[in-house]
């Protein structure tokens, strides 16, 4: 269970609270207009940015001071998330040891990962030579063999076509089934969230709600995301 | 959207390795210059040679940024509006004289302003006296030389900020060349030509090979050069502090003053924009900058064609010193490089969080060479021969005038590239080691190889410390060439500045083109 206790952001005049707790294995869209504080909340969550007050709890755990890579949590932000200097084995080896010092099984592991996101026999590729779509997999296939059992998605995928998207949503959708993980994910886009996520975590006027089931969210929405959606 | 970081100490001992760096800069530079002070505190005032110097440093200084601005004005302009087959040849090759050893370009003027010059065969040919090179005119030539085409490269990016729609609006109202000048490139002059000027006048106070080679005399000494006077000939260690402590006087003002009005930014990229300009579509405008730029080549490239030309006569028969010097001034380049690029990187690693860093790096600029280098003498003398140490004190210096470069190069692509990948290194664990060799070492392929290169390129060339350390057995190539023209072995001369000339560009050549190898993406 991940669960923000009592937390609060703040930045200059900006500011956000959450308080609410998210069940293990969920699958939560993170909705709300832009510059509401969707990213932030998802930085906070990672490790990048520090709350003024609060604690983030992860199965009873407190990890609010804890270093980015020591958290449970894969991260894919809205770019650069790979590097382009590397080739596309290299990219999902840094999942699993970041000085790339792997071992035969590692490579596997390696190995199985691109085979299961459809990228067999690219692995000596570098990123400049794939498709938005294959360098969304290379990604996901890191996620894939960093086994944490939570993944925050900061709109990884918001720069390919409405298509490419909707596949990409379905195969995280379905790597975070497969793996039992919990899976947050910033979108802008309702059908996002009817897509893949049974449940929406509204971010308005400085507060991040508890998580509500999507469809009845959606159908009905409140006047903040009213407002935000156009009707 | 970005709230505060962590407070994370997660990379501690690159922290560390950063303030080791600065420990070491600031120390080999703060150390010396309070050695100076402390040595000129006892000693006599300033006599009336050493105000002389003074008032030649200052006034050859105010002439050559006069003379480099009154030339770089009308090329910069040219380069700007006219669009020609060679025209980024052009401007490559106007970077080419950062890296030109001095002695190699002043050989080149010699070779065309000289006594048996170029010119002076001409002059006797018409029948006219002959033209004297030695002394302020020749020292003021040969800082135009020099400085003439870092001033057009600032001027010609001063042009291009002139967006291009503002010269179609002016076509569209009819302005005609004057008004063009008056409304569009007046007002951008006047904001970029005392920065340009400040930024000359600081490079020529610290003059020192040019004044030793082409000065001289009671007539025109530099500080710099009464510094290296008041050790070789005199042994006075007390008048070469008095002078260290007025070079570190002026040079300082002249440094706050360019800060002021602008920053050194020779090397930018994006030249090669040139907006349509139709009120300069006239015959006598286009016959004007041709005749302008065909000019300015032939100042620059002449005196370098002379030096190969007479090199390669030279080549045959080189002294065995001169191949020794060449050796010795290679592995100094490369330790100068080394030291160079790992401080620049240790310190640009500190400086994306205290941006003040940066200025440590400059102090290798406000201190000139040979006040440091009078200051390491004075901190040496008293336990060890310095002239034993000439070498790896001329590396140090040398690495040390090369930082500033190097870090104005390093610290903006760390910081942007942090800004790219740090948080998907961060998420991923990439620290020290790993982080270096995955993230920043192959990512900052270009930036560190062309850095090593000017590194490599402005020891390699270096004659300033060394001339006041070493004893006739110990030369680097520099000053091996200039011993060689002090005894009036021209030839020899010529062919060893052939060689520094090819080792020079030749090691900036390798590291920016090792840089740029395969870098994909």
């Amino acid at each position: 269970m991940l669960t923000l206790d009592r937390l609060e952001i703040r930045q200059d005049s900006f500011e956000l609270h959450a308080d609410f707790a998210l069940e293990t294995g969920t699958v939560a869209a993170v909705i709300g207009p832009s510059g509401a504080g969707k990213s932030t909340l998802l930085n906070v969550i990672a490790g990048f940015f520090a709350p003024v007050a609060g604690r983030v709890l992860w199965e009873g755990r407190d990890i609010t001071i804890m270093p980015p890579a020591k958290r449970p949590m894969a991260m894919l932000f809205q770019d650069n998330n790979l590097f382009p200097h590397l080739t596309v084995a290299q990219n999902v080896s840094l999942g699993i040891r970041p000085d790339l010092r792997l071992s035969p099984d590692d490579n596997t592991r390696v190995a199985l990962a691109l085979a299961r996101v459809g990228l067999e026999g690219l692995d000596a590729r570098k990123p400049a030579a794939l498709s938005g779509g294959q360098q969304g997999r290379v990604a996901l296939a890191r996620v894939l063999v960093q086994r944490r059992p939570l993944i925050l998605l900061d709109e990884p995928f918001a720069a390919l076509g409405p298509a490419l998207k909707a596949e990409m949503l379905d195969l995280v959708a379905a790597l975070a089934a497969e793996t039992g993980a919990t899976l947050l994910m910033v979108s802008h886009d309702p059908a996002d969230a009817r897509r893949i996520a049974p449940v929406v975590i509204l971010v308005a006027d400085g507060v991040a709600l508890p998580p509500q089931p999507t469809k009845a969210m959606l159908d009905d929405p409140p006047p903040a995301l009213r407002d935000y959606l156009g009707q | 959207m970005a709230a505060r970081p962590f407070p994370l100490r997660r990379a501690a001992f690159s922290d560390a390795l950063g303030w080791v760096a600065v420990a070491l800069v600031s120390g080999f530079i703060l150390f010396p210059l309070l050695a100076v002070f402390w040595r000129a505190g006892g000693a006599s005032l300033p006599g009336p040679a050493d105000w002389s110097a003074l008032r030649f440093t200052v006034l050859q200084s105010v002439l050559s940024a006069f003379f480099s601005i009154a030339l770089a004005v009308p090329v910069a302009r040219a380069l700007a509006r006219r669009q020609f087959a060679g025209r980024g040849l052009m401007i490559t090759l106007l970077g080419a004289p950062f890296i030109l050893p001095v002695i190699v370009g002043v050989l080149g003027l010699l070779a065309v302003f000289g006594r048996s010059g170029i010119v002076n065969q001409a002059m006797a040919w018409v029948g006219l006296p002959p033209v004297q090179i030695y002394g302020l005119h020749g020292v003021v030539l040969a800082h135009v030389f020099f400085n003439l085409p870092l001033a057009t490269r600032i001027l010609l990016q001063g042009w291009q900020s002139i967006p291009a729609e503002r010269f179609r609006l002016a076509a569209s109202l009819g302005f005609g060349p004057r008004d063009v000048f008056h409304l569009l490139e007046w007002p951008m002059l006047r904001a970029t030509l005392p920065g340009v000027a400040m930024v000359v006048f600081a490079i020529c106070l610290s003059s020192f090979a040019v004044a030793l080679t082409l000065g001289g005399g009671p007539r025109a000494t530099t500080v710099e050069l009464a510094i290296y006077q008041a050790f070789r000939f005199d042994f006075d260690l007390a008048r070469a502090a008095v002078l260290a402590v007025i070079q570190i006087a002026l040079v300082t003002l002249a440094a706050m003053l360019a800060l002021r009005f602008s920053l050194l930014d020779g090397f930018g990229r994006g030249l090669d924009r040139i907006p349509r300009r139709w009120e300069a579509e006239t015959l006598p405008l286009r016959l004007l900058d041709i005749v302008t730029l065909a000019l300015v080549a032939l100042f620059l490239m002449l005196p370098l064609g002379a030096v190969i030309w007479r090199g390669l006569a030279g080549l045959e028969g080189l002294p065995p010193p001169v191949w020794r010097a060449a050796a010795v001034s290679i592995v100094m380049a490369l330790v100068s490089t080394v030291l160079a690029v790992g401080l620049a990187l240790a310190l640009a690693h500190l400086a994306r969080r205290w941006r003040g860093i940066e200025a440590v790096g400059l102090l290798g600029i406000a201190a000139s060479p040979l006040v440091i280098g009078t200051g390491i003498f004075l901190l040496l003398n008293p336990l060890s021969d310095p002239s034993r140490w000439a070498f790896a004190v001329t590396a140090l210096v040398n690495a040390m005038a090369a930082l500033p470069f190097a870090l104005r190069v390093l610290a903006p692509a760390l910081r942007d590239l942090e800004k790219d990948f740090g948080p998907l290194a961060d998420s991923l664990g990439m620290r020290g080691a790993a982080r270096l060799r995955w993230l920043i070492l192959p990512r900052l392929r270009r930036p560190l190889g062309f850095s090593a290169g000017l590194a490599a390129a402005l020891s390699m060339g270096d004659l300033g410390v060394i001339a006041l350390f070493a004893d006739p057995e110990r030369a680097t190539l520099p000053l091996q060439i200039l011993r060689l023209m002090g005894a009036y072995r021209m030839d020899a001369a010529a062919g060893a500045a052939l060689v520094l000339l090819s080792l020079s560009l030749g090691l900036f050549w390798l590291f920016d083109r090792g840089g740029r190898r395969d870098a994909d993406a």
